[in-house]
């Protein structure tokens, strides 16, 4: 651990605006979004975090602000350390992060991931497309906003939508994963059959806008 | 007659003095997603020129469950039968890398038959998950015995699974705090029995394989990665390591006793399609080695923390004596483990590669967010760079010599 608040320190000398970000187990620091791709570049030529194990992004919820942060997972096949690296994106309507394609080609993917289901646009990035939804996909999944029983969109394939006129529907979600919350609330309320009853057998789906 | 003669004769003779004349197009071919060499629901959409593919671009997603969205649902035990559908032919190690990354957030520790068990479980799929690629890069490459010998194989650890968790497939073994239950009474002289005669078997399948004329044709210097490479990609697994990049976090960041163990970690040295097949080989006898030992040195004991019993699950026996244990299990079922608030990482030495799990917890009983960082998915972010000016024969190859599976890429 004594090494990793060195790398801080040797940082925070090159990037004073650095701080130490709190974290369960790796060091982690936080760095003002614009200054990320140059502190990530310092962090692989000058201090061995050569190996870029991910790229990803929370959403704080809708009402949070910053709203979204950006984490990037380093590790160095040297000296087997890790470290985590996050960012506070900007805009909260349309949050922005700078691309670490040119760092680590592995980040690609990654990216796009994170632009895919968290709606984060990566500036500068060569080919920011969906990778795991459809191209045309409305919505941004992992976002707080998203219900997890889904919303009914437009099949992939418009041709057959418009002869079939069906939608992608996902499965309803009774019987799904069972959490009940506590308080003064009736029982249906408390424990109901899925978390997210927004769709159920008996309430009907809200479709797309 | 004598006219059709000179007619063909001609032909061949313009054709074979003149080929640059002829005007030719790039082709685009849909490989996948239900061909038998992409393994699973992958699609390239490949652009070739004649059979030299000139660009590829792997198209994900057709088995894209929203694992991480689901997770941020539910209580993470519930979670584990997710953990089963990731790497689907190595549920078990799967299990062990989140039980792991939850314990971290918790701060349990787990007594050391548990990691032990664990070891045992992770190794025994990795022979497994390994078997199969070995099998399927076999077929891919023309070589069908390999893989019905390995099936056979499979079996047998199949049965081994079965009678340790109750499943064949989707184990879902371990629990936050530990597994789900004991090592069955003479199972582990089973594991050694397996281990007995499944090395002679290994060693007659790679027979088959390593100075096969044909194998060796296919795969020697095809689809060659550099160590440079292999790192600024990001891969990690036997195709990091048959590219000569030395990591295995089960050496470099041990975890669930791994320490303790005698083993070699194999390293290639060109980072071919052939170098990522010798890796898998050895890495099997390996893991043969660290079962042995597990099984040698298995302590006695608890197989579950004691102090995970406040936190998920109380003994069943005292719930239904005990008035306290019966309202903690209560709470703990309705309203989730009460975990602390946190950022934890942690990554496990997977058959396929670093399976990592990153949770933000803000307190309760749900993971406020849960990313998955899949092996697969980057290994496979390397295909267009080393698709690129290769036969579209020699993709089929370099596809089994990465040995990926979907339901982890996909999530």
């Amino acid at each position: 651990m004594t090494a990793s608040a060195d790398v801080t320190a040797a940082l925070q000398g090159k990037f004073p605006q650095i701080a130490p970000r709190a974290s369960g187990d790796h060091p982690a620091i936080n760095v003002p979004l614009a200054e990320a791709p140059a502190v990530l570049k310092s962090l692989r030529d000058e201090h061995g975090f050569d190996f870029l194990v991910d790229v990803t992004a929370a959403d704080w919820g809708v009402d949070a602000s910053p709203r979204f942060t950006v984490f990037w997972h380093l590790f160095s096949t040297k000296s087997s350390a890790y470290l985590r690296v996050a960012a506070d994106c900007t805009s909260d309507a349309e949050p922005v992060a700078p691309t670490v394609c040119d760092l680590w080609p592995a980040a690609n993917w990654h990216e796009r991931e994170t632009y895919d289901l968290l709606g984060i646009i990566f500036s500068k990035h060569p080919d920011l497309r969906r990778i795991l939804m459809w191209d045309g996909y409305p919505y941004h999944p992992l976002r707080k906003d998203f219900p997890l029983a889904g919303i009914d969109t437009p099949l992939p394939d418009l041709e057959v939508g418009e002869i079939t006129k069906a939608t992608a529907k996902p499965a309803p979600m009774m019987g799904g994963p069972f959490v009940a919350s506590s308080g003064e609330m009736n029982l249906t309320d408390a424990e109901p059959s899925a978390k997210d009853e927004s769709w159920t057998e008996r309430r009907v789906k809200p479709a797309s806008e | 007659m004598a006219t059709e003669h000179v007619f063909s004769d001609s032909a061949a003779k313009v054709a074979s003095a003149a080929p640059a004349e002829f005007e030719t197009e790039k082709m685009s071919v849909a490989m996948g997603p239900s061909h038998p060499s992409t393994h699973g629901v992958l699609r390239l959409q490949l652009e070739l020129d004649g059979e030299t593919v000139t660009h590829c671009d792997p198209v994900l997603g057709y088995l894209h469950r929203g694992d991480e969205k689901i997770a941020e649902n539910m209580t993470y035990n519930q979670f584990v039968p997710y953990t089963d559908r990731l790497d689907y032919l190595a549920p078990l190690a799967n299990n062990v890398a989140y039980a792991i990354a939850v314990e971290k957030l918790a701060n349990l520790k787990v007594p050391p038959r548990c990691e032990a068990i664990r070891v045992i479980c992770c190794e025994l799929a990795r022979i497994s998950s390994h078997l199969l690629g070995l099998g399927a890069f076999a077929m891919d490459t023309g070589a069908w015995t390999v893989f019905m010998y390995q099936f056979t194989e499979r079996e047998k650890l199949y049965k081994l699974f079965e009678e340790l968790t109750g499943a064949r497939f989707t184990t879902s073994y371990t629990r936050i705090g530990g597994i789900s239950r004991d090592m069955p009474a003479g199972w582990s002289d089973r594991v050694l029995a397996f281990c007995d005669q499944f090395l002679p078997i290994l060693d007659e399948m790679l027979e088959m394989l390593t100075r096969n004329k044909i194998f060796m044709d296919r795969t020697v210097g095809v689809g060659i990665i550099t160590k440079a490479d292999a790192i600024a990609y990001g891969l990690t697994g036997p195709n990091a390591r048959g590219s000569g990049v030395t990591v295995d976090l089960r050496k470099d960041r041990p975890y669930s006793g791994y320490e303790q163990y005698e083993f070699d970690v194999p390293v290639g040295v060109t980072g071919d399609s052939y170098d990522r097949y010798l890796c898998r080989g050895e890495e099997m006898k390996q893991s043969v080695r660290i079962v042995r030992q597990a099984v040698k040195n298995m302590p006695s004991g608890a197989w579950f923390a004691e102090d995970a019993r406040k936190i998920f699950a109380p003994r069943k026996d005292k719930v239904l004596t005990s008035m306290e244990e019966l309202i903690n299990n209560f709470m703990i079922v309705t309203e989730g483990p009460q975990m602390p608030a946190g950022e934890v990482y942690f990554e496990a030495e997977n058959p396929k590669g670093a399976l990592g799990f990153f949770i933000i917890s803000k307190g309760g009983g749900v993971p406020y967010r849960m990313k998955i960082r899949s092996p697969s998915f980057c290994n496979l972010s390397i295909l267009p760079k080393v698709c690129q000016n290769n036969l579209l024969s020699d993709v089929v190859a370099i596809l089994g010599s990465l040995d990926f599976v979907m339901g982890e890429c996909d999530r």
